[in-house]
């Protein structure tokens, strides 16, 4: 699976996609292919605020759960509700449909210090 | 070739509930020889119970046979290696089954007064002072039900001595090589928690470790040997970098049995720490608990351990509950008593020689099932390994066989599995344990079966990807049953 131009990544395996004021944040397609099937999601609710490199939720896999951090500081406006039903969703689409949370970008320059999607496949080659 | 086992005799099993049949009973009562009561009248109505819906009846004879059968399906200690890294699963002396069952040790009532109790009073006392001196701590408490809960209570009691300093600070330092309850326990106690990420040796990277310690931190929760099986061979410097900036450090003893009558936490600048009796000292693990999870401080925390303490009034032992410190009581009454009667027996039974030669043991045995797995088993770490060893399935996963598979396979060959998947900063883990109690005959039996699945892999991995073929029920579907859990029997419809 290719990493869309248009996202950024962490060093954690998250990726972010900013559209104007907001941003769409969800993990790459590296990270669920590493943590296999996923079965639950844990997810915060609209309205609370996530900080950049904190966690804002967790992925459940059959073998562990994995806290997942926020690539950037803003406040939570959208959360991916299908995902209760459908965690496979996660493994199947997981830089689409697979999205986590939606949110407002508070610091837009945070996005500066995130790896392109070059430089992201770089740094999963040499993990 | 499979040398341990030949064929599973296992028979299919209804619920007991599917062996029901109306009128059937386990019981015969004689007639009645006295006026009948009405209970509704006497203990008021609504303190009976009706009659529980579609309660199974079946036979004293179908019960005993329907367990049985049951136990046939299980593993267990009793029946050979039970390689688990990080759960030490040992043999339990069945001297300390006899010792357990003293009548008056056995039959004691909690509530029973002081004056009767005397001698319960003395293990527990007994206990906590060898537990203490094992440690190198000032001061142990018997009362947490097992690991988590004594680091549940280890922590509360960190918090506790820097509230009182003024401060409770705001996080807790966990390396990533750790059991997932440190961070669980930490976020209980309301602290928030900081990853540690470990170095290329699987220990903990001091300048990381400098960086974060600030005057934020509370404590750092390490495990010592670590996950990986190695020992923290900077723990002084590690303790000496939180002491410096008034943090405390907590120890997970989950891997106590690769340190006792050889190096003592206390000694080495831990605070406080838990061990695991079900772990290091033998007693029943596993579902065969329960578990006991006793706590060791160093002076500055003793005011703080759980209420009641016990106190030598001349001859004669009493509870002391004027503890305006203390954290209060984690459990009711005094822990898990009949588990910390058979923690005694081993270590008394075992004298200070005899608990460092089951530690030297432990790391022979480590060492010599690592030496024999290497050749076909990629070690995650190159640092010396202590009482376990963590291979990488690196080598297999080039045949699409992973650590999970191979762990079923192994079971074919008559061996439990080892631990899968974890520590999690190892890709595709294997981590064994064979702890001190296993003979060279049944380590060689290991090695033999771990070598013979390498060549599976190598000639015949398909072989391996569909094991388990001996057992009555081969591969569940893990991944439905985490995603659409039945948690409640249901008559058929």
């Amino acid at each position: 699976m290719s990493y869309p131009e248009t996202y950024k990544f962490t060093r954690e395996h998250e990726w972010v996609h900013p559209h104007g004021a907001e941003a769409k944040i969800g993990i790459t397609d590296h990270a669920q292919h590493e943590l296999g099937d996923i079965v639950f999601v844990n997810l915060p609710k609209v309205g609370n605020s996530v900080k950049r490199a904190e966690t804002f939720g967790s992925v459940e896999s059959v073998k562990a759960v994995s806290d997942v951090y926020s690539p950037v500081t803003g406040e939570v406006t959208g959360v991916n509700d299908l995902l209760a039903q459908k965690p496979e969703t996660l493994n199947e689409d997981p830089h689409g449909e697979g999205w986590l949370i939606k949110v407002t970008l508070t610091s837009p320059e945070e996005l500066q210090a995130l790896m392109s999607s070059a430089e992201y496949e770089e740094y999963i080659k040499a993990e | 070739m499979i040398r341990k086992v030949s064929k599973h005799i296992v028979q299919n099993e209804p619920l007991l509930f599917e062996l029901s049949s109306p009128g059937k009973c386990g019981y015969q009562l004689p007639a009645l020889d006295v006026p009948p009561v009405d209970p509704a009248k006497t203990l008021g109505a609504e303190n009976v119970r009706p009659e529980i819906e579609d309660f199974p009846e079946v036979s004293e004879f179908e019960v005993l046979r329907h367990f049985t059968r049951l136990s046939t399906w299980n593993y267990a200690i009793d029946l050979g290696l039970y390689p688990l890294g990080s759960c030490t699963m040992k043999y339990n002396p069945r001297v300390n089954e006899v010792v357990a069952r003293t009548e008056g040790l056995a039959w004691a009532h909690p509530y029973a007064p002081e004056v009767l109790s005397q001698g319960c009073m003395e293990v527990i006392a007994a206990l906590e002072q060898a537990l203490a001196e094992i440690t190198g701590m000032d001061a142990v408490t018997l009362q947490p039900a097992a690991g988590a809960h004594g680091e549940f209570t280890g922590v509360l009691m960190i918090r506790a001595l820097l509230e009182q300093r003024g401060n409770p600070r705001k996080k807790v330092l966990v390396p990533d090589s750790a059991h997932g309850t440190n961070p669980a326990t930490a976020r209980m106690v309301g602290y928030a928690v900081e990853n540690i990420k470990s170095n290329e040796r699987g220990m903990i990277d001091i300048d990381v470790l400098k960086r974060a310690v600030t005057e934020d931190v509370a404590a750092l929760m390490i495990t010592n040997p670590n996950t990986v099986g190695v020992f923290e061979e900077n723990i002084r410097e590690i303790c000496g970098i939180l002491h410096e900036k008034g943090a405390l450090v907590y120890m997970d003893g989950a891997n106590m049995n690769a340190l006792v009558g050889i190096s003592r936490p206390g000694d080495f600048g831990a605070d406080v720490m838990h061990l695991n009796l079900h772990k290091t000292f033998s007693t029943p693990h596993g579902g065969g608990g329960p578990g006991s999870g006793a706590v060791a401080v160093a002076k500055a925390l003793t005011p703080f351990l759980p209420s009641p303490r016990l106190k030598r009034n001349g001859d004669f032992w009493t509870w002391n509950y004027d503890l305006p410190d203390s954290i209060g009581r984690v459990r009711a009454y005094y822990g898990n008593f009949g588990v910390l009667v058979r923690a005694l027996a081993y270590i008394m039974a075992h004298g200070a020689n005899g608990l460092r030669q089951a530690t030297l043991d432990a790391l022979l045995n480590a060492n010599y099932l690592r030496a024999l797995l290497e050749p076909n088993y990629q070690i995650a770490y190159d640092a010396p390994s202590m009482h376990e060893c963590v291979f990488s399935d690196d080598r297999q996963a080039k045949k699409g066989v992973r650590t999970g598979d191979i762990a079923k396979r192994l079971i074919d060959y008559g061996f439990h599995p080892y631990t899968v998947s974890f520590p999690l900063i190892v890709r595709g883990a294997l981590m064994i344990e064979p702890t001190e109690t296993e003979s060279k005959r049944e380590l060689d039996l290991f090695a033999d079966a771990m070598a013979s699945i390498a060549r599976e892999v190598e000639n015949d991995p398909e072989l391996v990807l569909k094991a388990p073929h001996s057992t009555r029920t081969s591969r569940v579907d893990e991944v439905k049953a985490a995603r659409n859990p039945i948690v409640r029997w249901q008559p058929r419809s």
